[in-house]
């Protein structure tokens, strides 16, 4: 599995701590988070032997990649990578035209497909659910899945669909106007969850 | 980027992106399913005043893969063979709402005219304007040359590079090819190296100032280039007569000094390419063993030319239309 | 009659400010003599010259009026007032009228419809072949002895490239002193051309139109005229190397002269680049080499003449595509800022170098006998006053020609044309055409007052 290219269109900056973010969840936070979610996908599914967990670009693939590792640490016999794949919702997304373009990321999956299959999306932060509609809109082209769940290493709130998500790292209740960023080793160098007020609306 | 009228007009930067979105394009066409939604509700309009049918059809094929809603317009049989203007056909198609005109124009620079004279809001994609620029072909074509030149051909290897280093050798009528002058400009801005090969006559006056070299001896310059990649320009047969300009004495005569045949194609490279933009004069500038031999990549070329344009039409219009982009 | 002018601290030819005075159409008193004189009238109307430059009437060896047949886009009337504008007080009409002027009955009508007009005096050119075919000589004869006393003949928009048909005419104007002005350009290596062969025609994809299809007609032209005694002109000259031809023939002693237009004075083949069909001319825009060849030609008096080839077209013959597009711009009421700006301003001629090259010449060319005329006492008032110090921005809409179509659109230029004087008649005051009814033809009185 290859990484997929970056994808700067979500993006909102560099990875830098500014003067009033609030670091609500740390390193070890992170860390528990996702072995608690790794455990409850387990539980819910008895086993991970008919799952596939799909990372949403640009955040969610490392986070899948993370909790496919730790259910290969619990589940003897299970190949982490074969589990993962990359879904990339970008030419899926309903908000396109309001963007300045959006760099299209790669989309792969794993060697066994998804057709019936239980896929498990992956995001770093569920807000207004835009995301996982053209999520499950992408996923619909690319097969037929017997079951897709959400897991979320935050849900903010503000929903503006009938979504929810599965597996939920920290329920964070934040305003519209502040801005929850995600930051993980992999694409910034360290691992934690922050709070920043913005003029701006959030990431969705 | 609000039109493509030119290669000169792509960055470095630009022309890999557009190449690193057809990679990902072509990677949704793997799939059962081709299409995509995302440009649900766009109109793309094919403004066509010269027949080509293999160039309309792969911008209609990529424009509906993206789901848009595709209007044809050939100036054959319509108002414009009347002497209806291009002013008044884009006029009409503004009326329609259009979002991006895709134009083939037999004049050099409609294109050019279409896109800054006001006639139309929608974004202009050259399909080939004269002798000039056919930029669509250019970038199928290094995409086609990036994946066979760089990394070990899988895709995501690529990812980000261009051409820098690799040698082509184009070869035929480049006096009138938009396709050279596109290639040439885009292979250049990729950072390959570029011979021209032609016979003197169908080499422009100030081609000099071009970033290529000039040859007139075709196999001299195999021995010396040692090339990754020899492209083909498609010769009229009436450039010879007098009529046409008589640039060569014959067709055989053309076929012996600058076709490409079996005894050319095995002093390349092992590793070396062939590409064609088509239709081919077999026999003329290029002999049955060597377009189809496994050393061609001429049908992949056409099946990228669509990747190619669903990226161009994505870049173009998926976003909100300010002139930026990621 | 006319109004009596007092020309009060203009500079002839850019010289010392000194004072004229006009009186029926004659420059009557030059300096004190100009004051005193005036002084004694109380009919004298005063403009105030305020150092601004006094010159000849200029006059254009090379204009397109469009009238007969393309009134939309110019007429006579339309045409000789925006040459008014520009400083002209006579104009060499061109034959490519339709129907052509390639008698003695269509030049007559638009000699006469010259006069009509009253902006400046109109000189029909008459054609050389009949049609501007190329095949076979128009009646040269009967154009030289109408009421329009043809002298120029030219087939221009198109060469008469048959070396026979060439000789004849040369050989059959020496019967009235008249002069075949060639359009150079060689049919075959010009076809379906579009611009300056060269690096930018080769970079746009536009069909080139070689230097060499210019040189090698002026170099066959030059020696056909030396071999038959003959009086030849070379229009509007647009290479280095048609330049060094016409140095070369004239240190020969060849009676060639030779004209360039403002355009080529000033803009290269790099215009082409946005394919703005404003830049599409005939001969094509070249290159900067050329620009600077034609410059020094005109500087050292190889080239005799600037021409403006003003060629009105319509807005829909230059709102299209390039390859579409119709060859030509205007120039009337351009020219002597461009002039100024390439030739004076840089230093490479006087004022009486402009006069030279926009009044003398050209008149003594087309064997115009009362224009081109010295400052001086006794001479005919074809006069135009120039503030060389303004400056002004290019807004086609705001000309007087009847068509759109000037290259230098948002432009800024210096120098502008304050008045114009046919025959002392004021054409325009403060820059604009005066458009009394002080016409030929109209009665004379309610003219500006004192």
């Amino acid at each position: 599995m290859r990484a997929g290219p970056p994808v700067p269109g979500d993006d909102p900056g560099p990875p830098t701590d500014r003067p009033t973010a609030v670091e609500v969840l740390g390193p070890a936070d992170v860390g528990r988070a996702l072995t608690r979610i790794a455990h409850e996908i387990l539980e819910r599914n008895r086993g991970a032997a008919d799952v596939v967990l799909l990372g949403v670009p640009t955040r969610g693939l490392p986070l899948a990649h993370r909790l496919a590792a730790r259910i290969a640490d619990v589940e003897p016999g299970t190949d982490a990578a074969a589990l993962v794949g990359s879904l990339d919702v970008t030419m899926y997304r309903d908000d396109l035209a309001q963007h300045p373009t959006r760099a299209v990321g790669a989309t792969h999956l794993p060697p066994g497909g998804i057709d019936g299959r239980t896929v498990v999306l992956v995001d770093d932060v569920l807000f207004s659910g835009r995301t996982i509609r053209a999520a499950l809109d992408a996923i619909s082209d690319l097969g037929r899945p017997r079951a897709v769940q959400l897991a979320a290493l935050v849900d903010r709130g503000h929903r503006e669909l009938p979504i929810r998500a599965d597996f939920v790292g920290k329920n964070l209740p934040t305003a519209t106007s502040e801005r929850v960023r995600v930051l993980l080793a992999e694409t910034d160098g360290r691992d934690a969850v922050l709070i920043e007020p913005g003029a701006a609306g959030g990431a969705a | 980027m609000k039109h493509l009228l030119s290669v000169a007009d792509l960055t470095r930067e630009d022309a890999v992106r557009i190449l690193d979105t057809a990679a990902q394009m072509a990677a949704t066409q793997e799939r059962e399913i081709k299409k995509l939604p995302t440009l649900r509700g766009r109109t793309v309009v094919n403004l066509f005043f010269e027949d080509s049918t293999r160039t309309r059809i792969s911008f209609e094929t990529a424009a509906k893969r993206l789901s848009a809603d595709v209007i044809n317009f050939s100036a054959k049989g319509s108002s414009v063979s009347k002497g209806e203007s291009l002013k008044d056909t884009a006029l009409t198609l503004q009326a329609m709402g259009a979002d991006a005109v895709v134009i083939r124009h037999q004049a050099s620079g409609a294109p050019h005219t279409l896109a800054t004279a006001g006639w139309t809001r929608g974004a202009v994609v050259n399909a080939g304007d004269g002798m000039h620029q056919h930029p669509t072909q250019a970038l199928l074509d290094a995409y086609t040359l990036r994946r066979h030149l760089v990394g070990d051909g899988g895709r995501a290897d690529v990812y980000g590079r261009d051409l820098e280093g690799a040698r082509v050798v184009l070869v035929g009528d480049v006096l009138h090819s938009r396709v050279a002058r596109s290639n040439v400009g885009l292979l250049h801005t990729l950072g390959a190296e570029v011979v021209l090969v032609a016979p003197p006559t169908l080499v422009p006056v100030g081609a000099g100032a071009w970033p290529a070299r000039v040859s007139y001896d075709l196999d001299a310059t195999l021995a010396q280039v040692r090339p990754d990649a020899v492209m083909m320009l498609r010769v009229q047969r009436e450039r010879m007569s007098s009529a046409g300009g008589g640039f060569f004495p014959s067709p055989l005569e053309y076929a012996r000094r600058y076709g490409l045949d079996a005894r050319r194609l095995a002093a390349l490279p092992d590793h070396a390419v062939v590409l064609h933009p088509g239709p081919m004069n077999r026999g003329l500038e290029i002999t049955a063993d060597a377009a189809d031999s496994p050393r061609s990549v001429i049908v992949e070329q056409v099946a990228n030319g669509v990747a190619v344009r669903m990226a161009v039409l994505y870049l173009l219009l998926a976003g909100r239309n300010d002139g930026s982009a990621a | 009659m006319t109004t009596t002018w007092w020309l009060r601290g203009v500079r002839p030819l850019g010289g010392d400010a000194t004072d004229v005075l006009v009186v029926d159409g004659v420059v009557a008193a030059l300096g004190a003599e100009a004051a005193a004189q005036a002084a004694a009238r109380d009919d004298v109307r005063v403009l105030e010259g305020a150092g601004h430059v006094l010159l000849p009437g200029l006059v254009d060896l090379h204009t397109h009026l469009r009238e007969p047949g393309r009134e939309d886009t110019e007429t006579v009337a339309s045409g000789t007032r925006a040459a008014a504008v520009g400083g002209f007080t006579a104009v060499h009409a061109m034959a490519n009228t339709t129907p052509t002027q390639d008698t003695a009955g269509v030049v007559e009508q638009v000699w006469r419809l010259g006069r009509a007009a009253g902006w400046c005096d109109v000189h029909p050119v008459g054609a050389v072949t009949v049609g501007l075919e190329g095949e076979r000589l128009a009646e040269l004869g009967a154009m030289a002895d109408s009421a329009a006393r043809v002298r120029v003949f030219s087939d221009d928009g198109r060469c008469v490239h048959d070396p026979v048909v060439m000789r004849r005419a040369l050989e059959y104007v020496k019967a009235f002193d008249g002069v075949v002005a060639q359009h150079a350009q060689e049919p075959r290596l010009t076809e379906g051309a579009q611009m300056h062969e060269g690096v930018v025609s080769a970079e746009l994809g536009l069909a080139g139109w070689p230097a060499v299809a210019e040189e090698a007609v002026v170099a066959r032209d030059v020696l056909l005229a030396e071999h038959v005694g003959s009086r030849l002109h070379v229009c509007h000259v647009s290479t280095a190397g048609s330049v060094e031809i016409v140095r070369w023939a004239k240190s020969r002693g060849i009676d060639v002269t030779a004209e360039v237009t403002p355009h080529h004075l000033l803009l290269t083949d790099e215009s082409a680049r946005g394919y703005d069909p404003h830049f599409k001319v005939n001969p094509p825009l070249r290159t900067q080499a050329d620009v600077d060849a034609v410059r020094a030609g005109l500087a050292d008096g190889t080239i005799d003449v600037v021409a403006t080839d003003h060629a009105p077209h319509a807005r829909e013959d230059k709102d299209c595509e390039w390859a579409a597009a119709a060859m030509g711009m205007t120039g009337l009421e351009t020219v002597l800022s461009v002039v100024q700006q390439t030739m004076v301003d840089t230093g490479r001629m006087t004022w009486a170098d402009v006069a030279r090259v926009l009044s003398e010449a050209p008149a003594r060319i087309g064997r115009v006998e009362d224009q081109g005329r010295p400052l001086a006492v006794g001479e005919p008032a074809n006069l135009v006053v120039v503030d060389p110090a303004a400056r002004r921005v290019v807004v086609p809409e705001e000309q007087a020609t009847a068509s759109r179509n000037s290259p230098l659109r948002g432009r800024e230029l210096p120098g502008r044309v304050v008045a114009t004087f046919l025959r002392g008649r004021a054409t325009v005051l403060d820059g604009r055409p005066v458009d009394d009814p002080d016409r030929p033809g109209v009665a004379a009185g309610a003219a500006v007052g004192a």
